[in-house]
């Protein structure tokens, strides 16, 4: 193996992109987990965030109008879970798996006509001066908007949850919603806002996939992100700036992962590949001994019995 | 007097087969203290979630200060000068006291500056509070003190409490009444639900007493005896239960040493070096305030929590590493607080929860088989036995009404014959008639030679059946003393007294 | 307008009729999007639902049915008892591949001994893998309590990688001359699992369905054991009260559940698919979860449900064949009827009332 062709500086700026598309899923079910909700859907928002970032960009040219059908996607899509958990009171498990798997089923059969297309690029964004600084320059700032845009995110959502009453609400909601709820609070229209919040983020972070990462459309092409994104929240202790930690640690992993296969190391193939499944169990692991933190309604239904 | 502030009439609240609220009427002057009275289920808080703007009612009509007052949320109810203290469920634990109190306020100010506010108003009200403490990691007294300093923050003209002082020491319940007193000398009227006829009478201006539903009378409590106001309130005289001649012996049922155990989960309470003896035929009375250890005494005692085998004892036999199916086969029989969800699985029928503790003494199953015959058998002889009124054991367990499931689950201990019974607030949430009921079995079992440990937070309750008394205070537990004699001060001091809280600098 | 309220008993009638009129409505609903894609939505919902049972080549599609039935029925049971105890194993596609490796390992490793017992033996080394690969979720969260949702789902990932490893690496034909892919292990008669009477689908993999249909549904209904298992899922404090070891109950239902997907994995490998291959595993252990759905967690229920399931499989392929219409579709119509179904749940457990509207 030749380890000399990883290049440290691509690397890690390639990093930046691989994290790209989990900090966006991730975030956004921060926001829906903190209102009380479990949405296992992620998987099945970001494939159909996917394929209609995807169909949109190159009907029309615009990668920009692609993420931003993608958001409407993938929020039209978790309104259908919304509608299911918080008004028909349906299992929020099973209803987030059923939402991921007809995300698959739906996301393939629209894709049907686009697979092996090249998409129209997503410009980078022209930081003048700064991308040539030596290095640093070279990794932190060559990339597109949207890189940029989910770092900026993280840091709305923390000031939005921590420093605006809308935030405290949303909190409140998710710690007790009996509570919220003799306040007179809206709980199940709190929630339903979170929960399309959550599948915006996780449309443009599957749109990011198709336009930006690989960037086709293959089906099935999210391969896990969405539920790596689902641990990621766990990981995070359900804290903003903790998200933009893990997602970059996992896109190091899965960008060391993709260069040591190109690089041709000892270890087959397969065994790189399911690196980033094992670190994300191991990681469960570790983080999962302090539950403390979690949002005390997360996952309990809501029905206000008057 | 003047316009009253508020007037209530012909409030009607009907829901699928029981009618909440029927046509009640009274009014509320300006700095009065008005007790709304009544059983559990008399519709005492459906008629206060219409005021207070959580439920609207079917027909009949409010004003407020003369003008018409139709709350259409919380929100609107806060508007119009109208705060609520919950008895549960509206403070959240993982937030601090500011961020709980800036929930129950309109408007807040910023952060900062409700901190400093919130300094200002308890310590006028004797209430001391720190703003930035987490909820979850205060005493119920304190919490209590954040919905209190949350309705005061926004002036209100109309205090609506709900059951205040069932979390409270006595000490601490005489520093309420105070801040009260001084409330309602500034101007504030204060509605003040209780079914605690003594607490009414020294503090009430009047009092409107509810029954099924309906307005019984309107009183002035300090004219009336308690015994007049709990026939008004039942509807018929209660006879306190009957105590057989004293037959506690020397000998030992359960003795419980040193025991410790780290708390289950987050904001739980841990129990410190509790240590107790229960002799055969006795029935000792654990008081305390809510959240002070109780749930994981009775998992301790029930099986559900382990410790080392000596630290419990049962007939002089370690149990401690034992689960609570082995503690059943020996004799030591639970029934925890919580019914729906502990004690009882709520979307099972009455024959599916007869069998979740009586499978082992009563043999409903043989070799992992069940024999259903046999548990809907048992079922019956517990719905007979103790008149708990439903259809039949096929009913789901959440149909039926809170005093008849739970003397269906005092009952299927009780039926069991137990050497040891532990109960947790066995009448807590029943109406009157199904209180006593269990109240008296409790001391028949008792009478038959078994001991019974019943942790309680109603004093009075506490004090009508037990031999010795002792008190759960952050999860240590007192000395247990004969329970005759003891003055409620006593036992105040018991429960923890003030807590470091101290009076209204009025 | 109208108010949902509870029940206070769960109705019987509505258990039964919800997955009716999810169903229906997934009829209705999926006809329209086979509309949209220009298809004939009444002759797609024929050649889907009446085809294969009663059509001119019902004798071709029936043994099919039951051949796609079996695995879904036998991993959707082991998935029921966990999903009723409150343990969610989404993972049975991993533990269905492991399965069929550990088995197909076993026969590959003695290749080509001829021995009777050898069918048995695979049977159990595809139970005892996938529960081994089932226990691993299990033991982390007993142990560190992570989410056993989430680790179960990645060891799906991880067994994929380690089937690919396999049928182009340790396991891939001596003989294949470099084609990807095992032995057929149709063409081992020890290890084949073939039809037992020929022509009619009916392989040991349909027994052993058949066996945990009846099995599951004695244990749920007559045994401390299922009444245990559904204490705990209903009102885990109370069971807990009960005297249930939560413990023991996750790791019991997740050994259950793996070891039937594992089974389900290696009839598969040793009977219908033959041989190791990069794209051995279709899926079944997801459809599962629609099958344990619509079944209502009843053992009676997913042998409906799964017989159901196999007919849009079966369905899928004629109209893909012979009216274009795309196989994702079918996945669409399966992810609607687990979406109807759970929304019609609530007709279960709360009723409509109408609101006294008079006031207003």
């Amino acid at each position: 193996m030749d380890l000399s062709s990883i290049n440290p500086v691509l690397l890690l700026a390639s990093l930046m992109v691989a994290a790209t598309p989990l900090l966006f899923a991730a975030l956004g079910e921060l926001i829906v987990e903190r209102a009380g909700v479990l949405n296992l859907g992620v998987e099945g928002m970001m494939i159909t965030g996917a394929v209609a970032g995807f169909i949109i960009a190159v009907e029309s040219g615009s990668p920009a109008l692609g993420f931003l059908c993608a958001a409407i996607a993938g929020a039209l899509l978790s309104l259908l879970f919304a509608l299911l958990t918080q008004v028909f009171l349906a299992n929020q498990v099973a209803s987030g798996l059923a939402l991921t798997l007809f995300g698959l089923g739906l996301s393939a059969l629209l894709g049907r006509d686009y697979v092996g297309i090249k998409p129209p690029s997503t410009p980078k964004l022209d930081l003048g001066m700064l991308a040539d600084i030596p290095f640093v320059g070279r990794v932190l700032f060559t990339h597109d908007m949207m890189v940029y845009l989910a770092l900026a995110l993280a840091v709305a959502i923390w000031f939005f949850l921590h420093r605006t009453r809308a935030g405290l609400i949303l909190r409140a909601v998710g710690e007790n919603h009996d509570a919220a709820h003799a306040l007179g609070y809206k709980v199940v229209l709190i929630r339903f806002a979170a929960i399309a919040f959550g599948g915006a983020c996780a449309g443009v972070g599957g749109a990011y996939l198709s336009l930006v990462r690989v960037p086709q459309w293959t089906e099935g092409m999210t391969a896990g992100i969405g539920w790596i994104a689902l641990a990621l929240v766990v990981f995070a202790s359900w804290k903003p700036g903790r998200v933009i930690l893990g997602a970059y640690l996992f896109g190091g992993v899965n960008v060391l992962q993709l260069n040591l296969q190109a690089a041709g190391a000892a270890i087959p193939v397969e065994y790189l590949a399911m690196s980033p499944y094992l670190v994300t169990i191991l990681v469960l692991v570790i983080m999962s001994a302090d539950r403390s933190r979690a949002p005390a309604s997360l996952g309990r239904p809501f029905h206000a019995s008057n | 007097m003047g316009t009253p502030l508020l007037t209530l009439s012909g409030l009607t609240k009907a829901y699928p087969g029981v009618v909440a609220n029927d046509d009640v009427s009274f009014d509320i002057q300006q700095g009065e203290v008005h007790a709304l009275l009544g059983e559990n289920g008399a519709g005492k808080s459906t008629l206060v979630k219409m005021i207070y703007g959580l439920v609207s009612p079917d027909s009949g009509k409010m004003t407020l200060n003369g003008a018409p007052f139709v709350p259409a949320s919380p929100n609107a109810a806060r508007a119009a000068g109208v705060a609520m203290v919950f008895q549960h469920f509206s403070l959240f634990d993982a937030l601090s006291v500011a961020e709980n109190v800036a929930l129950g306020m309109d408007n807040p100010p910023p952060q900062g500056e409700l901190a400093t506010k919130i300094r200002t108003v308890s310590d006028a009200y004797g209430l001391p509070l720190d703003p930035h403490r987490t909820v979850g990691d205060l005493s119920a007294g304190e919490r209590q003190r954040v919905e209190i300093i949350r309705c005061l923050l926004q002036d209100p003209k109309l205090l609506i409490m709900d059951e205040p002082t069932s979390v409270l020491t006595p000490q601490e319940v005489e520093i309420l009444f105070k801040t009260l007193r001084k409330l309602s000398a500034e101007g504030t009227a204060i509605l003040y639900i209780s079914h605690k006829l003594e607490e009414i009478r020294s503090l009430c201006d009047n009092a409107t007493i509810l029954r099924l539903g309906k307005k019984v009378a309107t009183c002035i409590p300090a004219q009336k005896t308690a015994a007049e106001l709990a026939e008004m309130m039942v509807g018929t005289s209660l006879k306190p239960p009957k105590r057989a001649a004293d037959v506690s012996s020397s000998e030992v049922a359960l003795h419980v040493s040193g025991l410790n155990l780290p708390p289950a989960q987050a904001f739980g309470t841990s129990l410190r070096d509790i240590t107790l003896t229960l002799h055969k035929g006795e029935v000792l009375g654990i008081g305390g305030v809510a959240g002070n250890g109780q749930d994981e005494l009775l998992a301790a005692l029930s099986g559900e929590r382990l410790c080392a085998a000596e630290q419990v004892r049962l007939n002089g036999k370690p149990v401690g590493n034992l689960g609570p199916t082995a503690r059943r086969r020996l004799g030591l029989l639970a029934a925890p607080e919580e019914r729906l969800g502990h004690a009882a699985v709520p979307d099972m029928s009455l024959t599916e929860n007869a069998l979740l503790t009586g499978v082992t003494r009563q043999a409903l199953a043989k070799r992992g088989w069940i024999n259903w015959a046999a548990a809907k058998g048992y079922a019956e002889r517990i719905i007979h036995q103790f008149d708990v009124r439903t259809p039949g054991p096929h009913v789901a367990a959440r149909a039926l009404s809170g005093g008849n499931l739970q003397k269906f689950v005092i009952g299927r201990e009780v039926l069991q014959a137990p050497h040891v019974l532990v109960v947790n607030q066995p009448t807590w949430g029943v109406d009157a008639s199904a209180a006593a009921a269990i109240r008296q079995a409790l001391l028949d079992l008792a009478a038959e030679g078994a001991a019974i440990v019943c942790i309680s937070q109603d004093l009075d309750e506490l004090m009508e059946i037990s031999d010795r008394f002792a008190a759960l205070n952050e999860g240590r537990l007192t000395q247990a003393r004969p329970a005759a004699g003891l003055t409620i001060e006593e036992i105040g001091l018991m429960m923890g007294g003030a807590h470091g809280m101290e009076a209204a600098h009025v | 307008m109208f108010k949902i309220e509870k029940r206070p008993i769960p109705s019987a009638k509505w258990n039964w009729g919800a997955p009716v009129v999810a169903v229906l409505l997934t009829m209705v609903f999926g006809g329209a999007l086979f509309a949209v894609l220009g298809v004939n939505p009444f002759l797609a919902l024929e050649k889907i639902f009446y085809e294969p049972l009663f059509g001119e080549y019902a004798f071709y599609y029936r043994p099919q049915l039951m051949v796609k039935a079996a695995p879904l029925i036998l991993i959707a049971i082991g998935l029921s008892l966990g999903f009723r105890a409150g343990i969610w194993n989404i993972g049975a596609e991993g533990q269905y591949i492991i399965g069929a490796l550990c088995g197909a390992g076993l026969a590959l490793a003695l290749y080509p001994m001829e021995l009777f017992i050898l069918l048995p033996l695979m049977v159990i080394a595809g139970a005892i893998g996938g529960a081994l690969w089932g226990l691993i979720p299990a033991f982390l969260k007993v142990r560190f309590g992570t989410n056993e949702i989430l680790v179960s789902l990645m060891l799906v990932y991880v067994a994929e990688q380690l089937l690919a490893s396999m049928a182009l690496g340790l396991m891939k034909n001596p003989e294949g001359m470099g084609f990807p892919g095992s032995r057929n292990l149709q063409q081992y008669p020890s290890a084949h699992n073939a039809e037992i009477i020929s022509g009619t689908g009916m392989h040991w993999g349909v027994v052993a369905a058949l066996i945990a249909v009846i099995f599951a549904y004695i244990v749920l209904s007559r045994h401390m054991f299922g009444f245990s298992l559904r204490m705990s899922g209903m009102a885990p404090r109370a069971a807990k009260f009960a005297g249930v070891n939560p413990t023991r109950m996750v790791l019991i239902c997740m050994a259950i559940s793996g070891s039937l997907a594992g089974m389900a994995g290696l009839f598969e490998i040793a009977g219908p698919a033959g041989q190791v291959s990069i794209d051995f595993n279709v899926g079944y252990g997801f459809t599962a979860i629609i099958v344990a759905f619509l079944g209502r967690l009843n053992p009676i229920g997913i042998l409906l449900a799964g017989v159901l399931m196999a007919l849009t499989y079966i369905g899928g392929e004629i109209t893909q064949s012979q009216m274009g219409l795309p196989l994702a579709a079918i996945q669409v119509f399966q992810g609607m009827l687990l979406f109807f179904l759970l929304a019609m749940d609530l007709l279960t457990n709360y009723r409509f009332r109408p609101t006294a509207k008079e006031a207003a």
